[in-house]
């Protein structure tokens, strides 16, 4: 039982971390000083809620506790007095209301709002802004962090203060944008999370960051209901995580053409192609939800057979327009091949083939279509080069069979891979 | 009130990609320059500011126990320069890039947003200065 109530008492503390966090920064202007005094108010709650009980409102528990050490802390030390004098805001907390104002809604969502816009902010780099992510908001130790991009604790460790530092020196601003500037914020705060969800995709073992990133995904949907963006990331990810199942057989990559489809999860679609319906209804496009309307039509089809190729080829017509990225044409260029066949498809990838050379599923899509056209052993150098540079163990083993079939001189065989791409039809946002 | 540098760099040797070479190009450039320092002037956000002759005239000098050594040339013999820069009051860093992007809109150059602190007697006459 005492086993039991550590782990509850652990998830609660998952959980909240980024509420308490976003509050405090807020009330202390400072993220470093609300990070130290939520570790604090975890420290008191793990030990009396191991004995009293976890209280009805855990969140407002901790942002009280934390509030309270931190200003008897701030009081204590020269530097934190010189703080508390300059902070107009502790003058604010410490007359303020009791516990009671800290409740799961109103100031405290808003307070993720704005520290989630500080995380992903376009001033910081890409992997500076997912660490931050992942450790303010998902509530993830440093370990975790660095163990989901594969360096050491301590480059961890200095990444974070990096750009902690950069956001208290440069001032980032801690606030939900103007509305002029938000589509574009906005869309920068999800590329971020789509960006954990496939760091999880590419690697079994960091399977959990799908599910922080759907976490993720899910919390701004409720924050920011009107921002039909937000919606679309979440069916995205719904969408693509319903067919985790079938990707993979024998540690290989198992192509959409291949998968068995009842293996996809019937919920998650369903969920998915609600929000992607609603979307449509509101007449508002944008790169998320026509991914996830792509990939909606994908889960529609209870065979690949019976795929509505011209309706996925006129989603990403519509979304090369407004997203005009190579790898976007290189995903429509896939579809094409369903629709106008493997010589029209090759036509397309050769016009993105030099900006796309590092890509691994560019000379994969190649490989496919050369392999459609009757030309092994071209197939077989685009195959080979995509195995060189794919990162994951999935893809590499899937490229390999597909380099030993062309030996057998299966390549006239009615069986055409489509490439890696189109098991995904992933776009990273930027 | 937050201060920020906003500066450019050009390569050593030349002038920067894209810098007017015709007379007709100096005065639109020179034009909008003036526009945009009138823009920052107005409101309360223009410190101090200004163009950089080359590298070529630098002088460094260290003093180092009462010996001075003096150097011809810049610190570092770099591809890249500072070429100019302004210091301007900004509220926050959203306000500073939104500067650095009419900055860079009307000079046609890249430019960098470092947030600036004033030290000593400087520091003072910021903390004097009204609030933009």
């Amino acid at each position: 039982m005492a086993a039991q109530g550590a782990t509850d008492v652990e998830s609660v503390f998952r959980e909240v971390y980024g509420q308490a966090v976003a509050t405090l920064v807020r009330v202390f202007g400072d993220i470093t000083v609300a990070e130290d005094a939520v570790q604090d108010a975890f420290v008191v709650a793990s030990d009396r809620w191991g004995s009293g009980g976890i209280p009805p409102n855990p969140a407002g528990w901790i942002v009280t506790t934390a509030r309270n050490r931190a200003i008897d802390g701030l009081r204590r030390s020269a530097r934190g007095r010189e703080l508390y004098e300059q902070l107009g805001a502790v003058e604010r907390v410490s007359s303020g209301a009791d516990g009671d104002d800290w409740g799961e809604d109103g100031p405290v969502s808003d307070d993720q709002l704005r520290l989630i816009f500080t995380c992903c902010h376009p001033a910081l780099r890409t992997e500076h802004q997912v660490a931050l992510t992942l450790r303010l908001l998902g509530g993830l130790s440093v370990d975790e962090v660095a163990r989901s991009f594969l360096v050491s604790e301590s480059a961890m460790a200095k990444r974070l203060v990096r750009a902690k530092y950069k956001i208290k020196a440069a001032k980032i601003p801690y606030r939900v944008p103007a509305d002029a500037d938000l589509p574009e914020r906005l869309q920068s705060v999800l590329s971020v999370v789509y960006l954990i969800y496939n760091t999880g995709l590419d690697d079994p073992e960091r399977s959990s960051l799908r599910h922080e990133a759907m976490r993720l995904a899910r919390a701004l949907v409720e924050l920011m209901p009107d921002e039909p963006e937000a919606a679309g990331l979440l069916a995205l990810m719904l969408l693509s995580e319903s067919r985790v199942p079938a990707r993979t057989a024998h540690e290989a990559l198992v192509l959409l053409r291949d998968q068995d489809r009842t293996m996809w999860d019937r919920a998650m679609i369903e969920e998915g192609h609600g929000i992607v319906r609603a979307c449509i209804r509101r007449g508002q496009p944008g790169p998320f939800q026509l991914q996830a309307a792509i990939q909606a039509v994908h889960c529609d089809a209870h065979t690949f057979d019976v795929t509505d190729w011209p309706q996925i080829v006129l989603l990403y017509d519509h979304l090369v327009a407004i997203m005009p990225t190579s790898v976007v044409t290189l995903n429509r260029a896939i579809a094409i091949g369903e629709t106008e066949g493997p010589g029209a498809a090759l036509t397309a990838l050769d016009a993105i083939a030099s900006d796309l050379d590092n890509y691994h599923l560019m000379h994969a899509a190649r490989g496919a279509m050369l392999r459609r056209l009757g030309r092994p052993q071209a197939a077989a150098a685009a195959y080979q080069r995509a195995s060189d540079l794919a990162a994951t163990q999935a893809d590499r083993q899937f490229l390999a069979q597909q380099i030993e079939e062309l030996a057998e001189g299966n390549s006239a065989v009615q069986h055409r891979p489509d490439g890696l791409a189109g098991s995904q039809g992933r776009t990273p946002g930027r | 009130m937050n201060q920020y540098l906003l500066s450019t760099h050009a390569a050593a040797g030349g002038m920067p990609e894209g810098a007017p070479s015709t007379p007709e190009e100096m005065q639109a450039f020179m034009g909008r320059v003036i526009a945009l320092e009138a823009e920052m002037d107005a409101g309360g956000t223009f410190v101090f500011g200004g163009a950089l002759h080359g590298p070529d005239a630098a002088t460094v000098v260290s003093s180092e126990a009462g010996d001075v050594v003096m150097t011809d040339g810049p610190f570092v013999e770099a591809k890249e320069h500072i070429a100019g820069f302004y210091v301007i009051n900004a509220a926050d860093l959203d306000a500073a890039l939104a500067w650095a992007r009419k900055v860079s809109d009307a000079t046609n150059h890249p430019i960098e947003v470092r947030p600036f602190r004033a030290t000593g007697r400087v520091a003072d006459h910021v903390n004097q200065m009204p609030e933009a």
